[in-house]
């Protein structure tokens, strides 16, 4: 077991996506492209859930090193906070890769899914700030040559990503130099971007609208802003950063729910139901406590999965009746009744519904916040409490209300319901059992309060010494 | 060596009782939940089980669950003890933070919970009967199984957070039969609203479990309530924090018991079918708020002015009850009315401390209650029967209301048939402006979105048309 877990399966993980994205892009046929696609995606997901038992585990390094070192570094390693993470988003490639209906082949593009695949776990993996610098960047080019391919209006992406780009390469230089205002304030604004905060959020509701959804899916899902936070903002940020990161997440939570709640459109209702939960993920960064930031942790895990199984089974309703429109009934249930359970309970399980994934981070959220301030706990109670609005809603009004009547049949596919199926009892499974994954990310989150400790100090221990001397002589 | 004969095992040796009090009050807990998971999989792998199947099933759990409950409540009536804890440690525990699961069973949550399991399987044989054949008859009795788990969960919750478990469990069953019939636009619109101000109940107790969190460290009730047996606890917060949580838990109880202002959604949660309107609406469910306030009674105790509002605000709801009710044109709204009226006066008892009485008034007023319901559907008959035996019509009843003078008359005619003008309220000053409020966002976004992309920037505007549902949706 010690010798197969020494193996560098991380490295492998990283290595085989990207060797995927090569063969899958020279085949033509779309049926052999998605066989292909979906083997490279499960090939990635068996890899990279060894590298995250391994990760997790704190296990050394690997016997067979193969990485460059940078600065005496691996650039590529697992710790507590992404071991669990880079599973669970290479599943949700390879359950979206495996769930695509035979009529979406030809427009979901594999192998694009493929390199955001292997450039999202890169930028999960990456120890390297400067790396990471470049991974960030590269990860919003795929989705732009994706609506370039599709013919789809850009600008509103390439407006958002180039400011995302200039902030964050210009803040880290700054950071990088010592600045202290200038330098984090920058890259706060990257993060807010990146990460669709009111109100640099409209990226995300266009790029649901003019991308495939599964690939729309794929590259919100693993919440990469929340990642270039606790990476590159967090160990940098004073005082006031995180005070600007808390209010304009607050915010964006509340504002994001209720816009939810009103939308008329499913793919627009689903970006905003992620672009509340991922404000709901940096509130607990922002607060800067053990709790808050476990409860955040957890609900960051908690919207890959949970929130994933719900685009999931949405993508397999448009794949049957095409885009869903939500100001009228549309009777569904009676046709696929598995994809409305499990519509109803990945739904459920993202707003924190007892004994499902979000349940407890979701708790543990609120009291962390609570710890600083009544009120702000309140807004995030709001805010989960109008997603929950949200969710039901759109579960009555695409699942009943009305007969649907169709002269073909569209129950769930085998593979879609596996798809499913699978998340749920990821979802109910670690929901119920949460005690073992709660404590990883309880450490996790210690680490990275330490970190900011540890630079703080390092920062202040660099401005002390003069001021100390003086007095003394 | 003098072999000495090992003495006779005693009866008290062989069964101790605190064992068998904690094994038969677990099996209580755990028969609803079993009932959950076996009808929920079948469900969710679409593989339904026949319905004589669901009914034993059904019978079995209820009558596991009814059989384990009576004999903790034999037993606590044996050894005297009126405060059994069942403690099953922390399901979570992180530094700072822990969930415990405990069970408790005393004076309060041992009827409430006989009365649970009694009146479900009464429903649940009924309904047997009553939805045989019918395609949502596998939905109907998850939904069935799920809530019957909610209210013993709350009903024996030790902690707050278990409570807050048990209340969403039974909030989200309810609100789905409500939209049991859910081929007509109508029972998925009210099953909508219901969620609606559940999720607002559920919030107000969410926060009161934070705000308890924060104020002993933990969620247990014995540390909020202290540790005597209900209802002789003390509150271990000062008034002003007792005031506070207790204003919260009133919130999540005026949600969960339709109290004013949030009765509305009452008879809007007719629309399910008669089985779950008599066993949610018209027994358990609506008095899940005031059993809440019940477990709270210490903090009412505890805050003098909080007691006052409760009080109020059960007075208030009863007179309006009556009023709407009087003038109501079918039986189930007249019955959801009536029912509410009840409610509001078991929570002015809870207010003024009354709290056996309001236990008993509880507990008769679901059993009645229930009867009603179920014989709702053949009410014509049961009149002719009547009639036919006394040979003559049946006196119709005349309120009070013939005292008002006549324009007062004429406004409380018109005040009852709106239904005190409580959901015109809401829509107006609540969810009008919300909806209007966000669709301008909306529009300022498409705008600005539209500017940047230099043209129509909305794919899904061919997708959304057909608007006006959206409104009443909300």
């Amino acid at each position: 077991m010690t010798d197969l877990l020494s193996l560098p399966w991380l490295e492998a993980a990283l290595v085989v996506p990207l060797i995927g994205a090569l063969v899958v892009g020279r085949i033509r046929a779309p049926l052999r492209a998605a066989r292909a696609g979906t083997g490279f995606a499960a090939a990635t997901f068996f890899l990279s859930a060894i590298a995250g038992f391994a990760g997790a585990a704190a296990y050394p390094e690997p016997a067979w090193n193969i990485q460059p070192r940078i600065d005496g570094n691996r650039p590529f390693a697992l710790d507590g906070l992404t071991g669990p993470l880079i599973p669970a988003v290479a599943l949700l490639h390879l359950l979206t890769a495996a769930a695509t209906a035979r009529t979406r082949m030809r427009r979901f593009s594999f192998a694009w899914s493929l390199t955001t695949e292997a450039v999202g776990l890169a930028a999960l993996a990456c120890t390297d700030a400067w790396m990471l610098v470049g991974l960030l960047a590269a990860g919003t080019v795929p989705p732009l040559l994706e609506l370039r391919e599709r013919g789809r209006p850009v600008r509103v992406y390439l407006f958002h990503m180039a400011l995302f780009f200039g902030l964050l390469l210009g803040g880290w230089i700054l950071t990088a130099y010592g600045s202290r205002g200038w330098g984090p304030g920058m890259l706060l604004v990257a993060v807010l971007i990146r990460s669709g905060i009111v109100p640099f959020h409209c990226w995300v509701t266009d790029w649901f609208e003019h991308s495939s959804f599964g690939n729309a899916l794929l590259f919100v899902a693993p919440l990469t802003g929340a990642l270039a936070a606790v990476r590159l903002l967090l160990p940098v940020a004073p005082p006031w950063a995180l005070d600007v990161l808390e209010v304009a997440a607050l915010v964006s939570a509340i504002y994001c729910a209720a816009m939810a709640t009103v939308q008329s459109e499913a793919r627009r209702l689903f970006a905003f139901l992620f672009l509340s939960h991922g404000a709901l993920v940096l509130i607990g960064m922002a607060v800067d406590r053990p709790l808050s930031l476990t409860g955040s942790l957890r609900i960051w895990s908690s919207v890959i999965l949970s929130l994933g199984g719900f685009g999931l089974t949405m993508r397999a309703l448009e794949a049957r009746v095409g885009r869903l429109s939500l100001t009228r009934f549309h009777g569904l249930y009676e046709h696929v009744p598995a994809l409305a359970v499990c519509f109803l309970l990945t739904g459920l399980a993202s707003v924190g519904f007892p004994g499902t994934l979000g349940f407890v981070g979701g708790e543990m959220l609120v009291d962390g916040v609570v710890d600083v301030n009544l009120w702000v706990g309140s807004a995030v109670v709001m805010a989960a409490a109008l997603n929950g609005i949200a969710v039901v809603r759109a579960y009555f009004l695409l699942f009943t209300g009305t007969r649907h009547g169709s002269t073909i049949p569209l129950r769930a596919t085998r593979r879609e319901r596996f798809a499913v199926l699978t998340l749920t009892a990821l979802i109910l499974g670690l929901g119920l059992v949460p005690q073992p994954a709660l404590m990883a990310r309880y450490r996790a989150a210690e680490e990275i309060l330490k970190e900011r400790q540890t630079r703080t100090a390092e920062k202040l221990q660099a401005e002390t010494p003069v001021k100390e001397i003086q007095p003394a002589n | 060596m003098v072999g000495l004969a090992k003495p006779r095992p005693t009866l008290q040796d062989m069964l101790d009782t605190t064992q068998i009090v904690t094994v038969f009050g677990l099996v209580a807990v755990a028969a609803p939940i079993a009932l959950v998971a076996l009808l929920g999989l079948a469900s969710l792998f679409v593989r339904p089980v026949s319905e004589r199947a669901t009914a034993f099933a059904c019978h079995v759990a209820v009558v596991v669950g009814l059989v384990s409950t009576t004999v903790v409540f034999v037993f606590m009536l044996a050894s005297g003890n009126r405060h059994v804890v069942i403690d099953l440690g922390d399901w979570v525990a992180v530094p700072g933070y822990h969930f415990a699961v405990k069970v408790v069973y005393d004076r309060l949550s041992i009827p409430f919970v006989l009365l649970t399991f009694l009146l479900c399987g009464i429903i649940g044989t009924f309904s047997s009967r009553y939805l045989h054949r019918e395609q949502g008859f596998n939905r109907f009795f998850v939904l069935y199984a799920l809530f019957l788990a909610g209210m013993v969960l709350a009903a024996v919750a030790g902690t707050v957070e278990m409570l807050f478990a048990g209340w969403e469990l039974v909030g989200l069953s309810s609100a789905l039969l409500v939209a049991y019939f859910q081929e007509r636009p109508a029972p998925p619109r009210n099953g909508l609203r219901v969620w609606v101000v559940y999720r607002v109940s559920d919030a107000a107790l969410l926060l009161a479990a934070v705000t308890v969190h924060h104020l002993t460290g933990s969620g247990d009730f014995d540390r909020l309530l202290g540790t005597g047996a209900w209802p002789e606890g003390r509150a271990m917060v000062t008034e002003s924090q007792a005031f506070v949580v207790g204003l919260l838990l009133l919130a999540a109880a005026a949600g969960k018991s339709a109290l004013v202002p949030l009765s509305g959604w009452l008879p809007r949660a007719m629309e399910g079918p008669t089985p779950s309107s008599a066993v949610f609406y018209g027994a358990l469910s609506v008095h899940l708020g005031a059993y809440l306030l019940l477990r709270a009674g210490p903090i009412l105790d505890a805050s003098p002015g909080l007691a006052w509002i409760v009080v109020a605000l059960g007075l208030v709801t009863a007179v309006y009850a009556y009023l709407a009710g009087s003038v109501q044109a079918d039986i189930k709204s007249a019955l959801s009315f009536a029912s509410l009226a009840q409610v509001g006066l078991i929570v002015a008892e809870i207010g003024l401390g009354w709290n056996y009485v309001a236990l008993v008034h509880l507990l008769g007023h679901a059993c009645l209650r229930t009867m009603q319901f179920l014989r709702a559907p053949t009410l014509l008959h049961d009149y002719h029967t009547l009639e036919n035996a006394f040979g003559e019509h049946l006196p119709r009843g005349t309120g009070p209301g013939r005292l008002l003078p006549g324009p007062w008359r004429a406004w409380a005619y018109r005040f009852a048939l709106e239904r005190g003008y409580l959901d015109a309220t809401l829509g107006a000053f609540i969810i009008d402006p919300f909806i209007r409020v966000f669709r301008f966002f909306d529009r300022l976004e498409r705008r600005w979105t539209d500017y940047l992309t230099g043209r129509a920037s909305r794919e899904s505007d061919g997708v959304a048309s057909a608007a006006g549902e959206i409104d009443e949706l909300l």
